[in-house]
């Protein structure tokens, strides 16, 4: 086991490590989406991970959550859990949550639904029949339709929500599940400059109680987020840093800011 | 019917499913007593033989049920559901065929005739217990409800959905046919069983019988239904429609979506070997065509017809198009078949959701022609 402490990325921020990515690769058809990839991403902080297109940033996101297995190295979460060795419902069960790319709610349910399927409870089947909402669940409930401005829309179909009401939602269930760790996967692709900042100004208050690795493209946002960020090209850790900083190193001007 | 009520529908606010109810209720009260107190004489009498047929179109109508369980909630679209209705079956009628003990034309005091006819010599091991009635309806609800466990475990924990798991179903209930062709297999062959005489010390040919066996069917299907709406309207039911649109996501959230749809395939194949078990006593005889992947198809018709993801859709599906069956094989039985791909032809281009959509349907149409009116949201799971 590496020491986080002493990884680059382990000095970014201060306190405990809750998920360490320690020498992982990947390989589909002999190209490697993940090569060797190391780093570490301290509990409470907030990560931003940036890199061109095919720099493993979503094969880095499978990994984690067990879509994917790695070909070698180990993924820990919380010093105690090796993700590589469990599958996606338990990784989610054990406070890792994700959201997608592509906004996927389920769409045949109500935005409520949707928000109470989420809630973090029992995901046993047996749970299912007894399951009841307790008046600080539904409080909760509440707070995150506040939140993502979905108050009016409750009782409508997901599936008839606009493009970026069903990337809040899709946050908001993430908010009700209450992961330890939430991975956000391009949160503002498709968004409005308005949404975009109101989005910004969101990942900045949930990342007050939750450790959060943010992928994104657009360097605005990461720039209105203030994080530390770190650079994948071609399945490993180019840099990493403050956005300033990395955008003035040579190696990631040429691969990915240059071009 | 507008974008908000899906989850009310699922909450019981429903009135198609009360209408249902009702009208199944009425069915199963009525018909026996228009069978035994109107003469013979009146328009209004049900003759025995209708009260069998009835009665085979509810067990149909429980089949079809449990088929729009796993296919219209969890989108599992088993082309294999007839595999489970039969062995349900041939539960059954292994208990019939002991309870026929010593009366078979070569009056063997313990062996069907069937062994008798075969030279063997004693019964094989699968056979002991048949002759308590208590086992064989455990073995109803036990055998199916096992294939399901072990074919589900399977199929599920590799991963395999959508075509696949149809063509894998369809396969399983094929392979059963061969076997029970077979006549080492112990199951009576390509006759299957038949030459039923009593159950449970009643003759089966007594009217009483056979107005007993379609009250339980009636009753089989009333409760049946109401346990499918109760998994439907629980936080089960969600996670069920979340799997059927969006199983990776479902995952994802933390729902062990492989455990879900074993759950669900076993309740549903559980169900239809209890529809086969009060099939068989009421026609007579089960044999391997009940294992031919054409029945199984033509299930997944009915629910299609009468409208998936309702329940009593399915229901009415599977009444409509057998009495339809009844009433075209009787009259020009070589038109059938052309009836029914046509009728199957018809509903998926004209009506998507099935006979029940048909209102909704239409009311949109009416709205339409007023103010346009957003269209409603697409409901049809990808299989």
């Amino acid at each position: 086991m590496i020491d986080p402490s002493e990884m680059p990325s382990g000095k970014l921020a201060a306190g405990k490590s809750i998920l360490v990515l320690d020498n992982v690769s990947v390989s589909f058809d002999g190209f490697k989406a993940l090569n060797a990839l190391s780093f570490v991403v301290m509990s409470g902080e907030m990560r931003a991970v940036i890199g061109p297109n095919g720099a493993g940033k979503t094969t880095m996101m499978d990994v984690i959550t067990g879509k994917t297995r790695p070909d070698q190295g180990r993924v820990v979460f919380r010093d105690r859990h090796d993700l590589t060795r469990l599958d996606e419902p338990r990784i989610a069960n054990i406070g890792i949550g994700r959201k997608f790319q592509k906004p996927t709610v389920f769409e045949a349910l109500s935005v409520l639904d949707n928000l109470w399927m989420a809630l973090k409870a029992d995901r046993r089947i047996r749970a299912m029949f007894t399951f009841t909402l307790s008046s600080a669940n539904r409080a909760r409930i509440d707070e995150v339709l506040e939140v993502t401005g979905l108050t009016a829309l409750r009782n409508d179909l997901a599936g008839s929500l606009s493009h970026g009401q069903k990337q809040w939602l899709e946050i908001g269930m993430l908010l009700v599940q209450d992961p330890d760790l939430l991975l956000v996967d391009e949160p503002v692709a498709g968004m409005t400059d308005a949404e975009t900042e109101a989005t910004a100004t969101l990942l900045r208050t949930i990342s007050k109680s939750h450790s959060v690795v943010v992928v994104e493209h657009d360097m605005e946002f990461v720039r209105a987020l203030d994080v530390p960020v770190t650079v994948l090209h071609e399945g490993s850790v180019l840099a990493e840093g403050s956005l300033d900083a990395v955008q003035k190193n040579d190696a990631v001007i040429e691969v990915y800011l240059g071009r | 019917m507008s974008a908000t009520n899906i989850s009310l529908r699922l909450l019981g606010n429903d009135t198609g499913a009360r209408v249902f109810l009702a009208a199944i209720i009425v069915l199963t009260v009525m018909v026996p007593i228009l069978n035994v107190a109107v003469p013979p004489g009146s328009p209004f009498h049900v003759p025995t033989y209708a009260v069998s047929l009835f009665g085979k179109y509810l067990c149909f109508a429980l089949l079809a049920l449990s088929v729009d369980l796993i296919w219209g909630f969890c989108g599992i679209l088993s082309l294999g559901h007839g595999a489970f209705f039969a062995i349900g079956g041939y539960a059954m009628g292994m208990y019939l065929m002991r309870e026929i003990g010593p009366r078979g034309v070569y009056g063997h005091p313990e062996l069907p005739d069937f062994m008798v006819f075969l030279n063997w010599t004693e019964l094989p091991w699968f056979w002991f217990g048949f002759d308590m009635f208590w086992f064989a309806v455990a073995m109803v609800v036990v055998a199916p409800g096992l294939l399901a466990l072990v074919f589900g475990w399977l199929a599920f924990r590799s991963r395999v959905s959508g075509v696949y798991f149809s063509i894998i179903s369809q396969a399983m209930t094929y392979a059963l046919m061969l076997a029970f062709f077979r006549n080492d297999m112990g199951f009576g062959g390509n006759n299957g069983l038949t030459d039923f005489k009593d159950i449970l010390g009643f003759n089966l040919q007594a009217n009483a019988t056979r107005i007993t066996l379609f009250v339980f069917s009636g009753v089989a299907l009333i409760a049946a239904f109401a346990l499918c709406r109760f998994i439907v309207a629980s936080k089960m039911g969600r996670v069920l429609i979340a799997i059927r649109d969006a199983e990776a996501r479902a995952r994802f959230v933390g729902y062990r979506t492989d455990m879900y749809k074993l759950f669900v395939f076993t309740v549903s194949a559980v169900l239809a070997g209890i529809a086969g078990a009060l099939y068989v006593p009421q026609v007579g005889i089960i044999n391997p065509s009940e294992f031919s992947p054409l029945k199984s198809i033509e299930i997944v018709v009915w629910v299609a017809l009468g409208g998936r993801g309702t329940l009593y859709g399915a229901v009415l599906g599977a009444i409509s198009v057998n009495a339809l069956k009844s009433y075209f094989t009787a009259l020009a039985p070589e038109v059938w078949l052309f009836l029914l791909g046509g009728l199957f032809v018809l509903v998926t281009v004209a009506l998507p959701r099935g006979l029940v959509g048909l209102r909704g349907q239409l009311a949109w149409r009416r709205a339409d022609r007023g103010a346009p009116e957003p269209k409603p949201a697409e409901r049809e799971p990808a299989t």
